[in-house]
């Protein structure tokens, strides 16, 4: 039971999202699946390993359109539940699964899909330090942005039952932008991109998971030019259209209601977010 | 399972500097820091040459003077502290951090895989395997958000918050947190190691060597999880092995010594500056 989305890609991979708040590391996989294979595909020279028609066999999600990303419906939910627990033994999300392989955790997927499909060098350049400088946002974005940036969900309240107390707001806020401060003075600095002049994987992480306060209602790019140019870079990069169907379901996740998640799911996803506040 | 780590390592004097001086590379390390001790272990056990800027983070940037007695424990040092170098060299102002000619890396698991490329290290540090690595991967992002989340913690409240606040902590606070680590233990034994020798399977690998730094931070500071572990402390045995007991040792020389800080003149001003920051970091 519960939405659960499994993807299947021509190749034979799974990647298990689930459609609901607490996975939003699922949600955003996909978002960046999405965006990452859009570029392979408009890849003017295709990397090595391609198909011999010449595209780049990878992100045929990309040529899947969202809506056909088989939502699991009532009935059928109980059979995608049990693949998926095969797929990930500690019932998380995200996860890949490719013949016997499963893998969990966003970074390390994005990692194996990016090498695997050989997607185009600048989303993870050959170039050692252009390399470095993916590698240290990727590892330095799990404590100073996705943590506080989970704690300002708006789905938060949803799943709990319980509105967010102000003053973990106000600290959540806080931490979120000194965050914002170091990404833009260290990562960010005066490039285009935090690797240099083209986009990568770090600037992909970064923007899916600064979407999530910006759909919650946290207009964290106002204020901030630079950061906001940035974005802009960004989403022409992967195709501002692309960006925008990506990001539909966060942007309409106010007319989430807590009906739409199954009921054990939901209690799961309340002891784990109620631990961590 | 060896790891690089063939030969035996060198006497501390010569060992400071094992390669070119003042050129070349320079790695900022604090060894009481658990990812400066990985890297500092890495490096060493891989022979790649470099210059151990010592910055002191808490003589440095937090505490006040240190006795002038000598402790047992000899400490590594290239000369006088160096924190204004490292806070030169990363913007970031944290340790570890890598200086490589113009170039300048934060983040340990940047710096290690960094140095794994460019010095081609033995390939089971961080296989080319794409399904071994993302293992690695894996493990070393899981490590973040788990291990990493709770392990420190330990030190601040048996050690450091004490140190400051002149007082210890309610008991609940380290029972919290020892809670908190148990799960990710479980985690990390049913999960990640199971039943092989290391957690990619029969050599070391830089996630074994990433949680195993974490985890000796609670042992510094007397919270002994291998204790009742035996699984996990037969990993510990053979990740010693793999590395160098010697290396090893010395790369935890400081933490094992930990109870020595709580001989530092701590200026008062400082304590009330930092409780606030303290208290926060349990958080």
């Amino acid at each position: 039971m519960g939405n659960k989305k499994l993807l299947r890609w021509d190749t034979g991979v799974w990647v298990g999202t689930a459609e609901v708040c607490g996975s939003r590391s699922g949600i955003q996989l996909r978002r960046t699946c999405a965006l990452l294979s859009s570029s392979s595909e408009s890849s003017p020279a295709p990397p090595a390993g391609v198909t011999p028609s010449g595209r780049c066999h990878a992100p045929a999600c990309r040529a899947v359109p969202m809506g056909r990303w088989g939502r699991a419906g009532q009935g059928q939910g109980q059979h995608k539940t049990e693949e998926f627990r095969k797929v990930n033994v500690l019932m998380k999300v995200p996860a890949l699964k490719d013949g016997s392989f499963t893998l969990a955790e966003s970074i390390a997927i994005l990692l194996y899909l990016v090498q695997k499909f050989k997607t185009p060098d600048h989303w993870y350049p050959a170039d050692l330090q252009k390399r470095a400088r993916v590698d240290e946002y990727l590892s330095w974005q799990h404590t100073n942005i996705q943590l506080p940036q989970t704690q300002l969900s708006v789905l938060l309240p949803l799943i709990t039952g319980q509105p967010l107390p102000p003053e973990k707001l106000e600290l959540a806020t806080e931490e979120l932008n000194v965050a914002l401060k170091e990404f833009e003075e260290k990562f960010l600095q005066d490039k285009p991109f935090i690797a240099g002049s083209e986009v990568s994987l770090a600037d992909l992480v970064a923007l899916v998971e600064l979407m999530q306060p910006v759909c919650a209602g946290y207009a964290l790019f106002e204020e901030r030019p630079a950061l906001a140019a940035w974005r802009s870079r960004v989403e022409e990069a992967v195709g501002k259209e692309l960006f925008l169907e990506a990001h539909q379901d966060i942007m309409n996740v106010k007319n989430l209601t807590a009906d739409q998640f199954a009921p054990e799911l939901l209690e799961s996803f309340k002891q784990h977010l109620l631990k961590q506040n | 399972m060896r790891g690089g780590s063939g030969r035996s390592v060198q006497s501390r004097g010569s060992s400071r500097r094992a390669g070119r001086v003042g050129m070349g590379l320079e790695l900022y390390l604090d060894l009481l820091s658990q990812p400066c001790r990985a890297l500092y272990i890495f490096a060493r056990s891989n022979n790649i040459p470099f210059e151990f800027k010592h910055v002191e983070l808490f003589k440095d940037s937090v505490l006040g003077k240190k006795p002038a007695a000598a402790s047992g424990a000899e400490q590594p040092r290239a000369g006088p502290s160096n924190s204004e170098g490292a806070g030169k060299v990363s913007l970031l102002k944290k340790v570890p951090a890598l200086k490589d000619g113009d170039f300048t890396l934060a983040e340990c698991t940047a710096i290690l895989l960094y140095l794994s490329r460019k010095y081609n290290t033995p390939d089971h540090w961080y296989p080319s395997d794409i399904q071994q690595r993302a293992r690695v991967d894996e493990y070393l992002s899981w490590h973040h958000t788990n291990i990493r989340a709770n392990a420190p913690k330990t030190m601040w409240i048996k050690v450091l918050i004490p140190l400051f606040t002149g007082q210890p902590l309610p008991s609940e606070k380290l029972q919290e947190v020892m809670e908190g680590l148990s799960t990710s233990l479980k985690q990390f034994e049913e999960r990640f190691l199971q039943d092989k020798a290391f957690i990619i399977g029969s050599e070391i690998s830089l996630a074994d060597l990433v949680a195993i730094v974490e985890l000796m931070q609670p042992v510094g500071v007397g919270c002994d999880i291998f204790e009742d572990r035996p699984r996990l402390r037969e990993w510990r045995r053979r990740v010693e092995d793999a590395v160098g007991k010697e290396l090893f040792f010395q790369a935890h020389e400081m933490i094992l010594n930990i109870k020595e800080l709580s001989n530092i003149q701590i200026d008062p001003q400082l304590k009330e500056q930092l409780a606030p920051v303290l208290m926060k970091m349990l958080k």
